[in-house]
């Protein structure tokens, strides 16, 4: 401590150790403690809160799992539902992405030459930086019944009725496919450019056939490029709140979307923030479980 | 044809397809905000327009919601920019043992979802707020001061990778230089440190602005009564699609695009330059280390 002040002097030290301690502790270890304490209280008003009502419950958890006291369902199907759809469907789009970008990624990062890769990155770039919400609206102008895709379908003669997308839900996984692919795209990247391409020679002069080359030697070198990738497209799908509002058929919901109705029209904080803990805590199982599965640490994973 | 060609021949058919992917989307909503008709499509085209343009100027909603975002977005540049470089600072200068716990903690926000961000800058200020006892026109409830600080979380730790980024190359001997020959811990940081960083001091002010601007998961929960651009279009979007929002659409897409192209030359720019210094600094060398060598006597 005295040799970081001596080295940086009082001043900047001040600084440094100020913002730091701000951001840690007001921004991101009080706010997160503090939804996790919350989320065991009840709904109170404002004038009860450190009353004698304010007592710890796991009423919120409870009401997740078996839904109100007064029902007649022995759980909360609704809600269990939408949150393993959640869970499953991002776990899809996941997949899906990295199927999508692995190739691509390996194009630009051992295949292609120095300007057009460069070209072909910032094209990658460009589309990412548009609104999300604007990209969702794209995919409503794509996939409506009066959109281009049905339109084309009916031209070609392939269908008589316009298909109704939004609510097969078709809408929305093109869309948040779409809205990650290029959190996928740039982790494999990087980490498929360190690859020393005299490795992949040397496996082809000895015969090795394409696949295993990306099996045996590609793919283990992409490692924590992987599950970087994963990991991000994994958490941002299943957080993903602006594509489910737009794009979502209205029969199906989002775990999201059930957490923001407890803020807004449902107004019961308390209950909201218990919903918060139990996706938080889903994707940090995920996080975890790609730590181990691809033996890598969480420095690798956020770069 | 060998199986190699056919094998080279679907890699570049797939990789049109992908592009396309990528692009189509965008074009299809372009061509839309050109449609002369009342709901945004592409087909049938009923003929060239710009009307839906102007339409947008008369939108109050909007042009409120605009003008928040333009601040919210100055206030993240000037909470997230001096916490992510003290952030990356602290990092290079931090004991190994406790780095791999500090770098855990500061990265998390960016694998934290956003909406748990929101939600839980939203119930601590609000706590506090209670605590203190603050009436609701106090900074607590603020719905702008709140924005600002909840995406302020996880932008500040984008900053902090690009400062550590460049930090990675920054040369050590050059502080400890400037301190042998008597400049103070300030001066260091002034006059080595802050111009070595500037580049990276303008991309993360960039990305920080143009992140907080294009934001949603966090803002929704944290800007309550208030609106920003983003939030407005959401609810514009939800209730039913009218051919202004493609025409909206363009235009950010125009700036946005704009802005990406000129930060990224402005990157390959500054890249450039210093495989230029280095270039001339390693021919310098060469050209001092010549006569430098003692001829044979």
């Amino acid at each position: 401590m005295t040799g970081f002040i001596q080295r940086n002097g009082i001043v900047i030290s001040t600084y440094l150790i100020g913002a730091v301690a701000v951001w840690m502790i007001v921004m991101i270890v009080l706010p997160q403690a503090y939804m996790l304490d919350y989320s065991f209280r009840h709904n109170l008003p404002p004038g009860k809160i450190g009353g004698p009502e304010d007592v710890y419950t796991l009423a919120n958890y409870r009401y997740l799992l078996f839904g109100s006291p007064t029902s007649p369902d022995a759980f909360n199907y609704l809600h269990l539902e939408v949150f393993l759809r959640t869970i499953v469907v991002s776990v899809f789009i996941t997949l899906l992405d990295f199927a999508l970008c692995y190739p691509i990624a390996y194009y630009i990062a051992q295949v292609a030459k120095g300007g057009f890769a460069r070209a072909m990155i910032l094209l990658l770039i460009l589309p990412f930086w548009v609104n999300e919400i604007l990209r969702a609206f794209a995919f409503r102008i794509l996939f409506g019944t009066s959109g281009v895709i049905n339109a084309m379908l009916q031209s070609l003669g392939l269908v008589d009725q316009p298909i109704d997308f939004i609510r097969a839900d078709v809408a929305l996984y093109a869309g948040l496919s779409y809205a990650y692919v290029l959190l996928m795209v740039f982790p494999l990247y990087n980490a498929i450019e360190s690859l020393d391409h005299n490795q992949i020679e040397a496996a082809r002069d000895l015969g090795s056939p394409w696949w295993r080359i990306h099996w045996r030697v590609a793919m283990p070198h992409a490692m924590p490029g992987i599950a970087s990738g994963c990991t991000l497209v994994f958490m941002l799908s299943a957080g993903a709140l602006a594509a489910p509002q737009i794009l979502g058929g209205p029969s199906s919901l989002w775990f999201t979307q059930i957490i923001y109705r407890w803020f807004n029209t449902g107004g019961n904080w308390p209950q909201g923030a218990a919903y918060a803990i139990v996706l938080l805590a889903a994707c940090l199982v995920f996080v975890l479980a790609i730590m181990r599965l691809f033996k890598v640490s969480l420095g690798e994973i956020a770069r | 044809m060998s199986s190699e060609s056919i094998r080279k021949l679907m890699v570049s058919f797939y990789i049109l397809l992908f592009f396309g992917f990528l692009f189509a989307p965008l074009i299809m909503m372009t061509i839309a905000a050109f449609n002369d008709v009342s709901f945004p499509q592409v087909v049938p085209w009923e003929g060239f327009t710009l009307r839906w343009f102007p339409a947008l100027m008369d939108d109050a909603l909007m042009m409120e919601g605009f003008t928040n975002s333009i601040w919210i977005g100055l206030g993240v540049v000037c909470l997230s920019v001096p916490i992510g470089l003290a952030a990356a600072i602290v990092m290079t200068q931090v004991h190994r043992r406790v780095r791999s716990l500090y770098y855990t903690i500061v990265v998390s926000p960016v694998l934290t979802p956003g909406v748990i961000l929101g939600i839980s800058t939203l119930v601590f200020w609000d706590r506090l707020g209670t605590l203190m006892d603050a009436d609701y026109e106090s900074l607590y409830y603020s719905g702008l001061f709140l924005t600002i600080v909840g995406q302020s979380t996880f932008i500040s730790a984008y900053t902090m990778l690009v400062f550590l980024a460049r930090l990675q190359r920054f040369d050590r001997t050059q502080e400890e230089a400037a301190l042998d020959l008597g400049a103070t811990h300030a001066q260091v940081f002034w006059k080595v440190l802050i111009p070595f960083l500037r580049p990276a001091i303008f991309s993360a002010m960039g990305l920080a602005f143009l992140t907080s601007f294009e934001n949603y998961n966090t803002t929704v929960f944290t800007i309550q009564a208030k609106s920003t651009l983003t939030t407005v279009l959401a609810g514009k979007v939800r209730m039913g699609t009218q051919p202004d929002l493609a025409a909206l659409a363009v235009l950010i897409i125009g700036v946005t695009l704009v802005g990406a192209i000129a930060i990224e030359i402005a990157q390959r720019r500054e890249l450039r330059r210093e495989y230029a210094a280095k270039a001339a600094a390693a021919r310098a060398e060469r050209a001092t280390a010549t006569p430098v060598q003692v001829p044979a006597q």
